[in-house]
Formats: structure tokens, sequence, C-alpha cells
């Protein structure tokens, strides 16, 4: 019925439209709060060129956001269109998030972005600034209730599965709210949004200044994003260092995984810094080892043990053989929802119905599992090491690169030193490489997740609509045809708004307006 | 805390409401963008009428998104199977969605006059495609849907998308796309003036005929159409599964909630004396008078529907005992206690700061003002 072409095309579809979105939703998150510093300076200086920065990069923000806004649509749709028994299976809890978040943060954000573009000469001052700050504070709430729909994915709380309904419900609203990957994951993601933007406008400016023109717009704006992408690097570390210690206390086989842990180390653990991950004789080559720090990132304890490939294979086989009995006391129980007995049998083993229900993509009475199949559901259950070891550890290295680049920006910056070719050089060609981080940090969380939609409780095999191969084939293509051409346009808009820089205001002040001669410093 | 049974049924209502909002406000933008091509000639016009919901139309379509987020939330069930089952033409509206966020804000940015043009039919097909899909899907809900639960609860949908487009389902969608154009023209009427406002008037005239001519049909269509009925007993204040119940076809039961509660025909007349006022008022440019008729018109033809299928909201022809009422599709007590607050509190401040947008943006959007601004408007 539910062909493993379907589940492969339903996964490659989410996870193509997932990454397309995620190229333009961290530029939104940063540069929303920018305007909102660089329209603050204008309300405090009353300097008129801080509000034409304000307007120009709110003009890129917005060819930014129309898209970001577009491919947002399709991830709304997408849970109901292919992901039909997901949205039955934990709707109750999933859907909540998404739905507040539209009433608390998109309704705020939506609006007041028109009053952002639309309304300067028609709000004061202050009443303007207020509006840039909702649009920044809309937008980051929203990743906010996203971010927790997301987190209950990885780190399943508050909530508990109901035989009459055959779905999960909720049982605990504040769990879910609160839970600590929701934390951890929101402010990391924020951060990487606030990296991304402060490289795009350091960088776009940096190539000002390399062209010579509009210098004291190029000089202002950078100095903004220096000590901003400055901040914000520091803090995406810092604070992926808190996603990690999460996850080693939420998600074992991820954090096992990402670090190529095949065996149980006694505490603390030592941290792989390189090497090549081999999932066939589950070995790391090459391996360069630091003792103790993985320990003590994982659990920040020393004696804490962080559990390896070994362990927690052994462990997940014990689960598949209680999920077996949870699935066929489900089954019983469905025939006689009134028998106090057949509900107390399920409720003793039902925390590990969703490791019973990972055998059914090789059987569909699980209680006719061979030991092959059971050991292939067991090697399932540990996401791929090699991608997962080498994603990682790129994003990280690409974060203390930026650290590294805001600090020297920061640094020349505040020496009045911005004439340097290389500094500026290097900003430029940085422009692309937040995209590249933010991207590699949502594999290691989602492809870490697997064999989960749900960690622990709903595989993604089991998640999908019943729709035939063929159903996928033409909605991938037509994303694909139609994601292609937005992002050409995208892109072209977006150089050539750029390129213009701050002449695209139309005030008569800045270069390509004034015949080549830099006169906007006698209006700032 | 609100007992189950009550919070069912005032969730009922709250998805009317959130397809009302809808209707109101991203409708009457739909409905501009669906006028875009016809109501202005030279470019000049055209960005006249897209600056005259350019401030407005972003807010407005988080009504949409809104709705889609609370059938997750409320109606899990009604989700998961509406959205699968009607895969082709839910894409088709996803597609054409796409074109509003880009066209508004990419069109004007280039100068090339065929750029320009490629964008306003963009707009148009934006606009236009959900509005009809929305009412040809209505309209299939009304007939039943080829569909069936499996004993897990995954939804398997049986029928083919040709087969979404039925002589009622037809007419269904032909009313939704006239209602919204209709909206959109009296919109226009408010906030254009000299001959875009005339065309508008015009096109107020002929979509609200359209509406109320297609609203009449469905109405005699729908009086002779077989309905459901739920035989066995419900126990309303329960979490239930609907796999649970028993559900006969029964001849003319889309009719039995009207002959019941005769006070109920209040909601169709609503939808003739709206439109019908509402073309009056926009033939005289009384353009306020005329957008608050057509959004009662709106609030008459889509509590016509809900009322007449109640309390069914997606009924299954396949399977009936499929079908999902408003007492078993929903989800559990505490997400709906939980919405049902966030609901409350945060609509009337949504609706607030909506207010606040129109009236800072008031007044008249004429080609001068476009040229006036040209760097800053679409």
């Amino acid at each position: 019925m539910i062909s493993d072409s379907l589940v492969d095309l339903s996964r490659l579809q989410f996870a193509a439209t997932a990454f397309y979105h995620f190229l333009f939703v961290p530029l939104t998150l940063g540069l929303s709060f920018l305007l909102a510093i660089m329209e603050s300076v204008y309300v405090l200086t009353g300097k008129t060129i801080y509000r034409d920065m304000t307007k120009f990069w709110g003009k890129l923000f917005g060819i930014n956001f129309a898209l970001g806004v577009t491919t947002g649509l399709t991830m709304e749709f997408q849970f109901g269109t292919n992901w039909a028994f997901y949205s039955h299976y934990v709707g109750d809890i999933f859907g909540a998030p998404l739905a507040i978040e539209g009433l608390l943060a998109f309704f705020l954000e939506s609006t007041m972005v028109g009053l952002f573009f639309f309304g300067w000469e028609r709000l004061s001052r202050l009443s303007h600034l207020c509006v840039t700050y909702l649009v920044a504070i809309g937008s980051n709430l929203s990743a906010l209730l996203i971010l927790i729909a997301n987190a209950w994915m990885q780190n399943p709380v508050g909530a508990d599965f109901n035989p009459v309904t055959m779905r999960m419900e909720m049982t605990n609203f504040a769990d879910i709210v609160f839970n600590p990957v929701a934390q951890s994951k929101f402010v990391h993601t924020l951060s990487a949004g606030y990296v991304t933007a402060s490289v795009f406008v350091l960088g776009i400016s940096a190539w000002y200044l390399l062209k010579n023109r509009d210098s004291e717009f190029a000089h202002r704006s950078f100095r903004i994003a220096a000590s901003f992408g400055l901040a914000s690097a520091l803090s995406v570390i810092v604070l992926g260092d808190e996603s990690g210690y999460t996850a080693a206390e939420t998600q074992e086989t991820k954090l096992a995984a990402m670090e190529a842990m095949w065996t149980t180390e006694p505490a603390p653990a030592g941290l792989t810094l390189f090497g090549f991950p081999d999932e066939k004789t589950r070995t790391t080559k090459m391996a360069i080892h630091v003792p103790y720090v993985m320990g003590l990132i994982g659990t920040r304890t020393t004696d804490k043990v962080i559990p390896g490939i070994d362990e927690l294979e052994a462990r997940i086989a014990r689960r598949i053989d209680t999920g077996i009995v949870a699935v066929k006391a489900l089954e019983r129980l469905r025939k006689d929802p009134k028998n106090a007995q057949r509900l107390a049998d399920f409720n003793a083993v039902k925390a590990d119905l969703g490791y019973g229900l990972l055998l059914k993509k090789y059987v569909a009475d699980v209680s006719q599992a061979t030991p092959e199949m059971k050991a292939r559901a067991i090697d399932d259950a540990i996401p791929h090491v090699p991608s997962l070891f080498w994603s990682f550890r790129l994003m990280v290295g690409l974060s203390i690169g930026f650290l590294a680049l805001f600090a020297t920006a920061f640094y020349y910056a505040a020496r009045n030193q911005l004439s340097t070719p290389w500094l500026l050089k290097w900003a430029l060609w940085s422009i692309p490489l937040p995209w590249i981080a933010c991207e590699l940090g949502w594999f290691v969380a989602e492809y870490g997740r697997q064999p989960w939609t749900i960690h622990g409780v709903l595989p993604t095999h089991l998640s999908t609509s019943a729709l035939s191969p063929g159903n996928l084939i033409f909605s991938l293509s037509g994303f694909l045809i139609f994601y292609s051409l937005l992002l050409v346009a995208e892109l072209y808009l977006m150089f050539k708004y750029a390129r213009l820089g701050p002449s695209s205001l139309g005030t008569g002040r800045y270069h390509f307006e004034t015949a080549g001669q830099d006169t906007e410093a006698r209006h700032a | 805390m609100l007992d189950y049974t009550t919070l069912k049924f005032v969730w009922w209502a709250l998805v009317g409401v959130l397809l009302f909002g809808f209707a109101v406000m991203d409708g009457h933008d739909m409905g501009v963008g669906t006028l875009l091509p016809f109501a202005g000639r030279s470019d000049d016009e055209r960005r006249a009428v897209l600056n005259s919901v350019g401030p407005h139309w972003e807010g407005n379509q988080v009504w949409f998104v809104t709705a889609g987020g609370a059938l997750f939330a409320a109606w899990p069930l009604v989700y998961a199977a509406v959205f699968s089952g009607f895969y082709i033409a839910m894409l088709a509206v996803l597609w054409a969605l796409f074109f509003r966020p880009v066209g508004f804000d990419y069109r004007s940015k280039l100068a090339d006059k065929r750029w320009r043009q490629a964008w306003d039919w963009g707009i148009f097909t934006g606009s236009a495609v959900p509005a009809l899909v929305f009412g040809v899907a209505f309209g299939n809900v009304i007939l039943g849907v080829p569909f069936h639960f499996e004993e897990t609860m995954l939804p398997v949908y049986s029928g083919s998308f040709w087969q979404l487009f039925s002589p009622f389902a037809l007419v269904a969608g032909v009313v939704s796309l006239s209602m919204l154009v209709f909206h959109g023209a009296n919109y226009l009427i408010v906030r254009t003036e000299g001959d875009i406002q005339r065309r508008a008037q015009r096109a107020s005239t002929l979509a609200g005929i359209v509406m109320l001519l297609g609203f009449a049909l469905g109405g005699v269509m729908a009086n002779t159409m077989s309905g459901y009925v739920v035989t066995s007993p419900i126990d309303t204040g329960a979490g239930l599964n609907p796999l649970d119940k028993e559900v006969v076809r029964q001849a003319g039961a889309w009719m039995a909630n009207f002959h019941a509660h005769p006070a109920l025909f209040a909601f169709p007349a609503l939808g003739f004396v709206g439109g019908a006022l509402g073309i009056v008022f926009a033939r005289a440019a009384r353009g306020v008078i005329a957008f608050v008729c057509s959004a009662l018109a709106e609030l008459g033809i889509i509590a016509t529907a809900g009322i007449a299928i109640f309390p069914f909201v997606l009924p299954s022809s396949t399977d009936p005992r499929s079908s999902l009422t408003l007492w078993d599709c929903v989800s559990s007590q505490r997400t709906l206690g939980v919405m049902f607050w966030v609901a409350l509190i945060m609509t009337p401040i949504i609706v607030a700061y909506t207010g606040w947008a129109y009236r800072v943006m008031r007044g008249k959007v004429t080609v001068e003002y476009i040229k006036a601004n040209d760097h800053s408007t679409y």
C-alpha cells in the first residue's frame, strides 16, 4: 500500500522544499533586526542617511521576504498533502503551535511589513520605528513557534497515545512550549539568522567600499553589521553548544552518529575532532581524538557516560521486542475498546509502541518479524554516521570562520581603517557561506532524526499520505520548475538592486545619480 | 475549563469565523487581483489597482494561513483527509498562490513591459485560481467525497482529479469566484476614482449578478441531492473514533436543519439581500456600504453551506461511516481549550491593529500618487 518509493519521494520533496524555504528565513530573521537598529539610529540622531539605509536594506529585505512567504505556504500545505498519517497521528500536538504562530506572530509580521514599506510618509518617525520593531518581533516570534513544533518532533514531551482516537494527544501544553530542545534551538536558529544577515550587509557594504562608491553609506552599514555580527557569531557558537547538550539528553542516537561514537567510552568521553567514519568497519579512520571534551560538552559532568552506537543498538533491540508486544496489544484492544484488562496490557508496554511500528517497514504483522528484519530495523534506528559527522564539522568550522571575520571587521572598523582590500574581499566572498552553514545545521537536525518523524514515536515510513508515486513525481517536478524560476527572478533582482545600491531609492543623493561624485556626505 | 461538547461546537463556529475572515479580508484582495488586468488599462492604472491592496494583502493572506493552521490543530482528520485527498487541486491552489507574494513585490521593480504584464497575469492567476478551486472543493464536500479511513486512521482518497468537476461543484466554484470578485470590486470603488472606479462598478454589478444566480441555482440543486444522516447515537462529550458510528445517505437531508429551525433561513436570505444591496450601492458609487453588503453576503453564503451539512464537515460518499462530523474530527479537549483561549485573546488584537493599518493607509490611490512615489510603491 505505502511503497518505499512513495516514502522516498515524499521525503525528497519535503527535504527539498524545506531546504529551499530556509534559504530565505535566516535573512528575514536577522535583517529585520538590523533594519530596526538602523532606524533606531535614525530616530535618535535624525540623520537622513540612516533612514536611507533602512529603506535600502529594506528593499533587499522585501525581495527576500517575498520568497520566504511563498515557500512558507508550501510548508503549511505539505503536512496535509504529503504527510496525512503524520497529520492525523500528531496533529493534536503539532498543529497547535502552527496555528498559534499564525495568530500570535505571522499576522503581526505581515500586517506591519505592509506599513514598513508604505507607511514612511503616513506615520510619525516614532510610529514607523515601532512598526519596524514589530516586524522584527513578529518574524522572530514566528520562528519560536515553528521551532516549538519542530522541537516536539525531536523530543516529544507533554503527550500520550490515545487508543480510542488512535493518535498522540496533548497532556501538558506548558511542557511542549518549554521543551528544552525548543529553547536551545530557538536561540541557536535566531543567532544563525543574525549572522547570516550581518554577513550579507557586511559583504555588500564591503563591495561598495572596494568600488569606492557611496562610502559614507557603506561605512555606516559595515560598522553596524560588524558589531551586530560579532555578538551574533559569539552567541551562535555558545548556544550551539547548548543544542549539543540538549541533544545528548534527548536524542542520543543523533549525537552518537554526529560524533561517530561507535563504542561507549568511559566518562568523560573524548571528542573526535577529525577523521573518516566508516559504517562497514564501524571505525573512524585517521581520527584525531581529544580526550574528555565530548563528555564535558555532552553531559557537563565528568562522570556521566554518553552511550555509543553499540550500547544504543542493544537498547533499541530490547525496545523493538517490547514494541512488538505493544502493537499486538493495541490490535487486541481496538477489537474490544472497553476491555479494562486489554487496556492495562497495552498501557504496560505502550511507551515502546513506536519501536514496534519500526518493523512495519518490513512486515505488516510485526509479530511475524524475522531476526533479519529486526536487525535491519535496529540498523535503521541509527542515523547515517559519515554524512552527519561531516556536516556537523563543516558547520562548526564555518561558524568559527564567521567569528574571525566579524572580530577582524570590528577591529578595523573601530580603528576606522576600512580601506583594507583583503578584509573587504574576505567579507564580500563570505556572503554565501552562512547559507551553507544554516542548511548544514538543518541537515544535521533533521536527517539526524531519522528514521523517525517523531523521535521514538512515529517512524517516517508510516507518516506519508496514501498517494501514488506518480502523484509525487508530478508534484516534485512542479516544485522543481516553480522554485527554479522563482530563484532566478529573486537572484536577478537581488543582484540588480545590490548593484544599484542606495541610488535605487531615487533620492538623487547617491552614486549613479550624482554623476560619479560622492556627494552624500553633505546630506548626511 | 469548557466542556468538550461546547468546545467542539465553538470550534465549528470558529472555523466558520476564520473562513469568513478569509473571505472578507483575503477575499477582497483576491477579487482585486482577479480584476487587475481588466480594471487597469495602462501601467499606471494597474499600479493604482495593485497599490490599493499593496500595504494590506500580506496581512490579509494570514487569514488563509491561519485557517489552514487552525484546521490542522483543531480538525486534524479534516486537514489530513482534504489536503491529501484533493492532492492535485491543492497543488494547483498552492502553485497559483506562489504568484502573489512574488508578483506584488517584484512586478514594478523592473521597468520592462513584458515583465510587468507577465506578473499582472501571474497575480490574476494567483487570485482567481484559489477562489475558484476553494468553491469547487466546498461543492465536493457538500456532494460527499470519495474517501475512507483505514483501521489505523490513514485517509485514502479513491476518486480522481477530474471527478471533482461535477456540475454542482462547478456552480459552487462560480459562486465562490464571483463572490470574491464582487467583494473586491466594491473595495476598488472605495479606494480608486475616475476610470478605474467606473470599471470596478461595472465589474461589481456583473459579478454580483453571477453570484446571486449561482447561489440560487446551487440552492435548487442542493434541495434535491442526497445528504447524509448519522443513525447511531453520538456521545458528543467523549473523544470519538469516526469509524465507530453509522451513517446513511438520505434524499433531502441537507435541507433538514433549515426545516427543523426555520429561523436559519435568515442566512440564505442574508446572502441574497446582501448581494442585491451590494449591487445597488456599488452602482451609486457608495463603496463602503457596498463593501459591507458584500461582506454580509459572504457571511450568508458560507453559513448556509455550513448549516446545510451540519453536523457533518466532510461526508464520505464511498464509505459513509468514515464521514467526519464536528463531534469526531476534532483534537483532544485540552488542545481545543488551549487554542480557544489563544484565539479569543488574539483575534480582537489582530482586528484592532489591522484596522489601524487600514486607517493609516486610507484614502484614494490615484495615478498621480503612483507617479509621485515611483520608487516606493508596487
